[in-house]
């Protein structure tokens, strides 16, 4: 594994620009990207990858979530999304987004809220 | 490829674990973060959002960086709801003319607790009218500080012009129980909309 390589100029839009290849907006499967989407690593870093790539993979070695990511890197969200769907797209990471009480097809999801109810009570 | 301390697809429950996420809104001074930290399991983080585009026209005292670049932060936590199962509470931008510019910020929440400070009623108008437009479910908390007078529960519904149907309680947003009451209400209510959602009419 080599050393962890730090961007040389750490902030500001040049580095954002760096970042991303100078990509402003996620294209395909991360244009739904959600701070609370939970993403997974399903592939072990590489040599030679991005740093920013690297360390995702790293950190969501358990499900972590994209606001999560954006702390932890110090990274706005639609940096990170730039950066997460290269990952989706090589299939390095699995995105899950968070479930919603109201499914368009199903109807409410009683079964959710039930759930969350009596996690909570159990607090 | 080392796959050493990886999850193999559908070899460890961590796959299967789920989010869903509840909105912490209200104006600016409200007590947002102080929910947020006394009932999140973890430090309160905050994630960023940086607005390249539509800063020409934007206050240039509050969340800007340079002249193009404008950030809106998220303070956020999470509570474990059980094994698989993440609670996440994003409190919202404390203006509320921002959120618009963060593309889905309500979208697949599960709902909202809406914090009125009772000194400042006007505070959270704009917080309740959003709610209302974008259709997001959600109770109205009233946090109460030291130095609030009485709140009769019944006249700040009115002043509010809240509906008849959505709960309004009165909490410490700094209280974590008080905090986890609050929520237990959100997802009692949102319980008794669906219910009533799928009644046969």
């Amino acid at each position: 594994m080599s050393a962890p390589r730090r961007p040389t100029d750490p902030s500001g839009l040049e580095r954002y620009y760096v970042l991303t290849g100078g990509r402003s907006g996620p294209g395909g499967s991360a244009s739904t990207l959600d701070v609370a989407t939970l993403v997974v690593a399903r592939a072990a870093p590489l040599p030679g990858m991005q740093h920013e790539h690297e360390e995702i993979l790293r950190r969501c070695r358990d499900p972590l979530s994209v606001a999560e990511l954006g702390a932890h890197l110090h990274l706005p969200f639609n940096i990170l999304a730039v950066l997460l769907s290269d990952l989706l797209q090589a299939g390095s990471v699995e995105a899950r987004d968070p479930i919603p009480a109201l499914d368009a097809g199903r109807g409410p999801d009683l079964a959710l809220l039930e759930e969350v109810l009596s996690g909570l009570q159990r607090l | 490829m080392d796959f050493k301390g990886f999850d193999r697809p559908g070899s460890s429950t961590a796959g299967d674990t789920r989010s869903v996420k509840v909105m912490i809104a209200g104006g600016f001074g409200t007590g947002k973060t102080t929910m947020v930290r006394a009932v999140s399991d973890i430090k309160p983080l905050t994630t960023e959002e940086t607005l390249t585009q539509a800063s020409a026209d934007v206050d240039p005292l509050i969340g800007v960086a340079d002249k193009t670049q404008t950030t809106v932060s998220l303070d956020f936590g999470k509570i474990g709801l059980n094994e698989t199962l993440m609670l996440y509470l994003f409190g919202t931008p404390g203006q509320e003319r921002f959120w618009f510019l963060w593309n889905g910020l309500f979208k697949g929440a599960l709902g909202a607790v809406v914090l009125v400070d009772t000194r400042r009623l006007a505070s959270s108008f704009r917080a309740i009218e959003e709610m209302e437009r974008q259709k997001v479910p959600f109770v109205i908390a009233l946090n109460v500080f030291p130095d609030s007078r009485d709140y009769p529960v019944d006249e700040i519904r009115d002043a509010l012009d809240i509906a008849p149907h959505t709960p309004v309680v009165a909490f410490d947003a700094r209280d974590p129980t008080a905090g986890r009451d609050v929520l237990v209400t959100l997802i009692r209510h949102l319980k008794d909309r669906s219910a009533a959602a799928l009644e046969p009419r």
